[in-house]
C-alpha cells in the first residue's frame, strides 16, 4: 500500500483548534477524548503517588488526616469517573467502530462532539470540587455520612458525576445504535469483531445503569441541601437504601470498565498469535452473560452492611455465577495462543501481563464472594489490592495493549518498540510490587482508607509504595516516547501487524470519510492464515 | 502475635481454613494460566519451527469442560462460605449481652452491671459474647481482624456481633467504615480475660460506687420519662382502670410476637422497642389506641439501651 496515493488523512483536515473543537469526526473526537482522560489519569495518578508517600510511615507523613481523606476522595472518583468509565469506548473505541464497521462515522456524529463537551464540563465541575478543596467521602459517597456530615465540595462532585453520566448514555446510546445501523453489507453479526461486541454490551450497561446513578445523586443532593430524609435515619431516611442504589450502579460499572478490556485482548491475542480468535462465540456471549449477571449481584458490597442472610447467600451464588464467563474468556485466549507463532510485540506483552494480572484480580473476587471470607477481608487492603488487581492491572493494561497496538493507526507512525516492550514489562513489575503486598496487609488486617496505622504494617506498606514509585516511571514512559513518536516516528503502513479487520484495510492515518469504497464483508473475524503470514523471519 | 494465628476463635480459624483453601485453589489456577502461557510462548513463538498440526475445530467441548469445572469448584466455595457465614451471623442464645455505641470518633461500650469504657471491650474467654451495637452519627464498622469478625454499625439500628474467645490476649479494633476526618483514630482494644479475672475487672474500675447497674438505670429512667404513666409500675400493662389508659404490657415482651394494626405481625426485638419509643406512630400496636407519644431526641442513646436492658430484665409468665 503506497500511503501518498491515498486521499488527505483526518489528520490533514484542518489544522486551527476550530477545526478540532468543532469537529465530529469520531477520529479526531477520539483523539479530543484521549488528551482528556490522559490529563485526568495523570491528575489521579499525582493523588495517589501522594498516598502512598504518606502511608511511607506508620504516623502519616503528609500531616493531615483531613487532606488524606481528599486526596484517596480525588483519587478515586477521578480514576472511576473521568478515566476507567470513559477510557476504552471514548477513545478506541470512538475511532474503532465506524472503521471496524466500515462506516463513515458513528450514527449521531453530532451527539458525539456534545458527550465530549459534556464529559470536559463534568471534567471542570471535579477540578473545581477538587481545587477548592475536595470531599472526604471517598468515590462511594456512603450516606448519611455523605448527605450530613461531610464538609467539602459534596454538591459540586456529585453534580461533576452527574453531567459525566449524561456524557455515558450519549456515548453508549449513540454505539448501540450505530453497531445495529451501520455495519457494512456483509458485516453479520458473527462477523463483528469481538471489540465491537464488547463495546455494544458495554453500551447497553451505559445505558440501563447511569440513570440510576443519577437518580440517587440527586436524592443525596435534595438530602443534603434541601433535609428531605432520604438515606439519614435521623430525618427518617434509610442509609442502607443508598447502598443499593448506589452498587446497583457501580457494580455494573465495574463491567463497563473491564468489558472494553476484554475486547481489546480479544484482538491482540490472535493478531500476535497468527490465528483465529478461539471459541469465538463463547467470548462473545460470555461479554453478553456478564452484562446481563452483573446487574444482580450488587448486595456482594453488602455483606456486612445489615442486609438479611438470606440476601447475603443469594447475593454469593449470583457473584460466583458472574465469575463463570470471565473464566471462560481467560481459557479461550490461552486456547488461541495455542498452536499459533507467537509475537513478543509491546501490545503482545501487554495483554500477556493483563492476563495474568486479571486472573490474579478475579481469583481473588472469589475470596470476597466467599460470605465468610468476605467478613474478614471486606473493608481493608484486601478490596483495594483487588479491584487495582482487575481495574489497574486488567483495564489500565488493556488500554495501553490498545494504545500500541492502534497507535500507528490512529496516528500514521511507529512507536520505538523497544521502549515500549521496556515499558511494559516495568509496568507489570511495578504494579505487582505495588499491589501484592496489599493482599496481605488486608489478610494481616489493615483497614483501608486509614491516614494513620499500626507500626507492624509498616513494612508491607514500604514495598507497596517502592512498587508505586516504579509503577510511576512506567507510565510516564509512554507518555515520553509515545510523544516523541508522533514527531519522530517511522512512518507506518496501512497495517503494520498484518492484522485482519476493516481498520487495517483503510491508510493510516485513515483518510476523514475512513474508507474510499464502502468495504465489503465476506467472511468471518481473525481468519489469520498461519502459513502465508509466517514466513520464518 | 499472639493470637493472630493461629486466630483466637474457632470460628476464626475456620475463615482462616476456607482462606486457605481459596489461595491453594487460586495458585493451582495461576499455575495453569502462567505454565500454560509460559509453554505456549516458548513453544509456540513465531520463529519455532514446531510442527502445528492441522488447526483444531471442535471448540466447544473444550468450552463446555472448563465451564462445568469452574462451575464445580465455584459451587464448593459458595456452600463453604455461606454455610460458615451463617453460623458466624447467629448468636447462640446464651450469648452475653455488651452494648456498643459508635460515634464520630471513638466506640462506647457499656456492660450490664453499668461499667462502661471507651474504646476498648473487656470479655471474658470460653463464653459466647454478643455485642449490640449502634451509632449515633454516621455508619461505623467494628472490626477486631484477630477474630476474622466484622459488623457494620449502623444510626437507628442495632446490629449483632458475637465470638467467643479462647486466647486471652489483647487485640485489635478497628473501625472499618469510613466516618470522617478522624476514622483512622476511632481505634482500640479487645481485652479477652479468663472468668475470675474479667470479674475482677467487672467489680473494680473507676468509682464502682457511682456505678448503676443497666437495668437499674433503665428503670429509674421508666419512671423519669412517664412510661410507668401508661405501662404501669414494672411495666405490668395499662388499663383504664389501672393507669387511665390501656397499655400493653412490656414483661417479658422480648422474643414475642406483637400484631401491629396493619396487620403485620413483627417479632419484639430491640430494634422494635428502639422503633415503639422514637416514632410510636410508625408501630401501632393491635388493640390499643396509638396515644404514646414520641420521645425522639429525648433520650440519648446510651439511655435507649438502658430502658432496654431494663424491659429484658422484667420477667413474665406470658413469655412464649
Ligand atoms: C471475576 C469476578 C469478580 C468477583 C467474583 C468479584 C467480587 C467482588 C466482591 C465480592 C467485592 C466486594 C468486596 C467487599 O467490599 O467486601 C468486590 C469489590 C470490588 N470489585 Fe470485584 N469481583 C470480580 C471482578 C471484578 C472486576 C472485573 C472489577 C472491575 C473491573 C471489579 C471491581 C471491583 C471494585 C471496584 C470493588 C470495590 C469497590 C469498593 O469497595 O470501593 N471486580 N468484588
Ligand atoms: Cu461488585
Amino acid at each position: 500500500m503506497n500511503p501518498s496515493a491515498a486521499p488527505a488523512s483526518y489528520l490533514d483536515d484542518g489544522h486551527t483548534l476550530r477545526s478540532w473543537l468543532f469537529t465530529t469526526d469520531h477520529k479526531r473526537i477520539a483523539i479530543l477524548y484521549i488528551g482528556a482522560i490522559t490529563f485526568f489519569f495523570f491528575v489521579g495518578g499525582f493523588a495517589a503517588f501522594l498516598i502512598r508517600y504518606n502511608l511511607l510511615s506508620p504516623k502519616g507523613l503528609i500531616g493531615s488526616a483531613e487532606t488524606y481523606n481528599r486526596l484517596f476522595s480525588m483519587h478515586g472518583i477521578l480514576m472511576v469517573w473521568f478515566f476507567l468509565v470513559p477510557a476504552v469506548p471514548v477513545t478506541l473505541g470512538n475511532f474503532l467502530a465506524p472503521l471496524m464497521l466500515g462506516a463513515r462515522d458513528l450514527a449521531f456524529p453530532r451527539l458525539n462532539l456534545l458527550s465530549w463537551y459534556l464529559f470536559m464540563v463534568a471534567g471542570v465541575v471535579a477540578l473545581y470540587a477538587v481545587v477548592g478543596g475536595g470531599v472526604d467521602t471517598g468515590w462511594t459517597f456512603y450516606t448519611p455520612l455523605t448527605s450530613f456530615y461531610s464538609k467539602g465540595h459534596v454538591i459540586a462532585a456529585v453534580v461533576a458525576i452527574f453531567i459525566a453520566g449524561f456524557s455515558s448514555i450519549a456515548t453508549g446510546l449513540n454505539f448501540i445504535v450505530t453497531i445495529h445501523k451501520l455495519r457494512a453489507p456483509g458485516m453479520t453479526w458473527y462477523r463483528m469483531p469481538v471489540f465491537l461486541w464488547s463495546l455494544y454490551a458495554t453500551s447497553v450497561i451505559l445505558v440501563l445503569a447511569t440513570p440510576v446513578l443519577a437518580m440517587t445523586l440527586l436524592l443525596l443532593a435534595f438530602e443534603r441541601i434541601f433535609g428531605i430524609g432520604v438515606f439519614d435515619p435521623k430525618i427518617g431516611g434509610d442509609p442502607l437504601l443508598f447502598q443499593h442504589l448506589f452498587w446497583f450502579y457501580s457494580h455494573p460499572a465495574v463491567y463497563v470498565m473491564i468489558l472494553p478490556g476484554f475486547g481489546v485482548i480479544s484482538e491482540i491475542i490472535p493478531a500476535f498469535s497468527r490465528k483465529e480468535l478461539f471459541g469465538y462465540k463463547f467470548v462473545v456471549w460470555a461479554s453478553i452473560a456478564i452484562a446481563v449477571i452483573g446487574f444482580l449481584v450488587w448486595g456482594h458490597h453488602m455483606f456486612v452492611a445489615g442486609t438479611s442472610l438470606f440476601s447475603a447467600l443469594v447475593f454469593s451464588l449470583l457473584s460466583y455465577m458472574v465469575a463463570v464467563p470471565s473464566a471462560i474468556k481467560v481459557f479461550n485466549w490461552i486456547g488461541t495462543m495455542h498452536k499459533g507463532y507467537i509475537h513478543f510485540d509491546a501490545p503482545m506483552l501487554y495483554a500477556i501481563g493483563f492476563i495474568g494480572l486479571f486472573t490474579t484480580g478475579g481469583l481473588t473476587g472469589l475470596f470476597l464472594a466467599a460470605l465468610a471470607a468476605d467478613v474478614h477481608l471486606t473493608q481493608t487492603y484486601f478490596v483495594v489490592a483487588h479491584f487495582h488487581y482487575v481495574m489497574v492491572g486488567g483495564m489500565v493494561s488493556a488500554y495501553f495493549a490498545g494504545i500500541h497496538f492502534w497507535w500507528p493507526k490512529m496516528t500514521g507512525r511507529l512507536y520505538p518498540e523497544m521502549w515500549g516492550r521496556a515499558g511494559a514489562i516495568i509496568i507489570f513489575v511495578g504494579f505487582n510490587l505495588t499491589f501484592f503486598p496489599q493482599f496481605l496487609l488486608g489478610y494481616l488486617g489493615m483497614p483501608r482508607r486509614y491516614f494513620a496505622y499500626p507500626q507492624h504494617f509498616e513494612a508491607l506498606n514500604l514495598l507497596s509504595s517502592a512498587g508505586a514509585l516504579t509503577l510511576a516511571v512506567g507510565y510516564i514512559l509512554p507518555l515520553g516516547y509515545l510523544t516523541w513518536s508522533l514527531f519522530y516516528g517511522e512512518r507506518a503502513s496501512a497495517n503494520p501487524w498484518g492484522a485482519t479487520g476493516l481498520e487495517w484495510t483503510t491508510p493510516s492515518p485513515p483518510p476523514t470519510e475512513n474508507f474510499a469504497v464502502t468495504p465489503i464483508v465476506t467472511e468471518e473475524p481473525y481468519q489469520y492464515r498461519q502459513a502465508e503470514t509466517v514466513n520464518h523471519e | 502475635m499472639n493470637g493472630y494465628l493461629p486466630s483466637a476463635t474457632v470460628e476464626g480459624r475456620e475463615v482462616d481454613f476456607l482462606i486457605l483453601a481459596l489461595v491453594l485453589v487460586s495458585c493451582a489456577v495461576l499455575a495453569l494460566v502462567f505454565g500454560l502461557i509460559l509453554l505456549y510462548v516458548v513453544r509456540y513463538r513465531a520463529d519455532s519451527g514446531v510442527y502445528r498440526g492441522a488447526p483444531g475445530r471442535k471448540t466447544w467441548r473444550f468450552e463446555i469442560s472448563w465451564t462445568a469445572a469452574t462451575l464445580a469448584v465455584f459451587f464448593v466455595l459458595f456452600i463453604w462460605g455461606g454455610d460458615l457465614y451463617v453460623r458466624l451471623f447467629q448468636p447462640p442464645a446464651d450469648a452475653l449481652q455488651i452494648y456498643v455505641i459508635g460515634k464520630q470518633w471513638m466506640w462506647k461500650v457499656e456492660h450490664q452491671g453499668g461499667q462502661r469504657e471507651i474504646n476498648a471491650l473487656h470479655v471474658p474467654i470460653n463464653r459466647p459474647i454478643q455485642l449490640v451495637m449502634t451509632s449515633e452519627d454516621v455508619i461505623h464498622d467494628f472490626s477486631i481482624p484477630a477474630f476474622r469478625i466484622k459488623h457494620d454499625v449502623l444510626p437507628g439500628r442495632y446490629e449483632s456481633l458475637w465470638f467467643q474467645v479462647e486466647t486471652p490476649g489483647t487485640y485489635e479494633l478497628f473501625c472499618t467504615q469510613l466516618c470522617g476526618v478522624g476514622h483512622y483514630s476511632m481505634s482500640g482494644e479487645v481485652v479477652a480475660m479468663s472468668q475470675p479475672e474479667f470479674e475482677t475487672w467487672l467489680a473494680g474500675g473507676a468509682a464502682p460506687g457511682q456505678r448503676e447497674d443497666m437495668a437499674a438505670a433503665g428503670k429509674a429512667l421508666f419512671t423519669a420519662h412517664g412510661c410507668s404513666g401508661c405501662h404501669g409500675e414494672g411495666g405490668v400493662g395499662g388499663s383504664p382502670a389501672t393507669t387511665g389508659v390501656s397499655a400493653p404490657a412490656l414483661a417479658g415482651l422480648l422474643g414475642r410476637s406483637v400484631k401491629l394494626q396493619t396487620g403485620a405481625t413483627v417479632t419484639a426485638d430491640e430494634k422494635f422497642i428502639r422503633d415503639c419509643l422514637l416514632t410510636p406512630d410508625k408501630m401501632p400496636i393491635a388493640g390499643y389506641p396509638q396515644i404514646m407519644p414520641s420521645f425522639s431526641g429525648q433520650i440519648s442513646e446510651e439511655n435507649v439501651l438502658r430502658l432496654i436492658a431494663y424491659i429484658k430484665s422484667l420477667k413474665s409468665g406470658s413469655r412464649t
